[in-house]
């Protein structure tokens, strides 16, 4: 039982829990308060995976990109004043059901295929810089791809979302 | 105190890859079983995340080195998109109908 052991554990538990919490809480604030604690979460995994560049992004662009997008959504969506901010569900139990199997399924076929690899000697390096290599050689073109996907998205975003008179 | 979790096993890549099946389950049941519209784009961020999870564990433990954590960096990029658009969305219907709820949200053309 190493550091390493006790720091997968604590990561996954916070991810798990939070998780659950954006998943089975009624209150939508609720919601996506934990979703911030399951994106740390994720973030503590890449660390430990020695993602750090990744373990960066994901709080820069999911904590505070995608959550406040989400938070205004939820803001502007609800009259917040009026109504509670609470919501419903549809047909939990089938859902339960599928996503139980789902899981169970998915962790048997893991843990039977994946069950005993070694992890491989890993010199602890800094990732960015071949990273960034890799974006401008190999992967230039779906980077550009990205580039364009992301303004494209950016305008019709912009367009989609102003209000028409 | 270490002795208190001895009863762990040690970590391996299964524990990755079980965590993010169990991440990826909870999106599907989010995604599946929320009415507002906002939640159910939480869903998807989950299910984005597990996914990510696996690429990095692979990158980490087999063979794929870095071109695992470059394919995560293309999952975070669209994911980034696919909030902008979906939200954008929401607001749109959010005007037209009053309501967020994917249930009630039923007519194509008023």
């Amino acid at each position: 039982m190493e550091l390493f052991d006790i720091g997968f554990y604590l990561f996954a538990v916070i991810t798990l829990v939070s998780g659950c919490i954006v998943v089975f809480s009624r209150n939508i604030m609720y919601s996506a308060f934990s979703l911030l604690f399951t994106f740390f979460g994720v973030a503590g995994l890449y660390v430990l995976l020695y993602a750090d560049f990744l373990a960066v992004t994901q709080i820069l662009i999911y904590v505070g990109g995608i959550l406040v997008l989400l938070l205004f959504g939820v803001m502007l969506t609800n009259k917040v004043v009026s109504v509670d901010i609470k919501t419903g569900t549809l047909q939990t139990i089938p859902a339960a059901v599928v996503a139980a199997v789902l899981a169970g399924s998915l962790s048997g076929v893991f843990y039977s295929t994946w069950g005993d690899v070694d992890p491989r000697p890993h010199a602890i390096e800094a990732t960015t810089s071949a990273l960034g290599e890799m974006l401008m050689t190999a992967y230039l073109l779906p980077f550009e791809i990205a580039s364009v996907v992301l303004l494209v998205a950016l305008i019709g975003a912009a367009m989609i979302a102003r209000r028409r008179s | 105190m270490k002795e208190l979790f001895d009863w762990l096993p040690n970590v391996q890549l299964a524990h990755f890859l079980i965590v993010s099946a169990i991440l990826f389950s909870l999106g599907v049941y989010g995604i599946v079983t929320r009415k507002n519209a906002i939640l159910v784009l939480m869903g998807v961020e989950l299910v984005l995340n597990a996914a990510n999870i696996n690429l990095v564990a692979f990158a980490r433990y087999t063979g794929m080195n870095l071109d695992g954590q470059v394919a995560a960096v293309f999952v975070i990029i669209l994911a980034a998109a696919e909030a902008a658009i979906a939200l954008a969305i929401v607001l749109n219907v959010y005007h037209r109908f009053q309501t967020v709820n994917v249930d009630e949200v039923s007519n194509l053309k008023e």
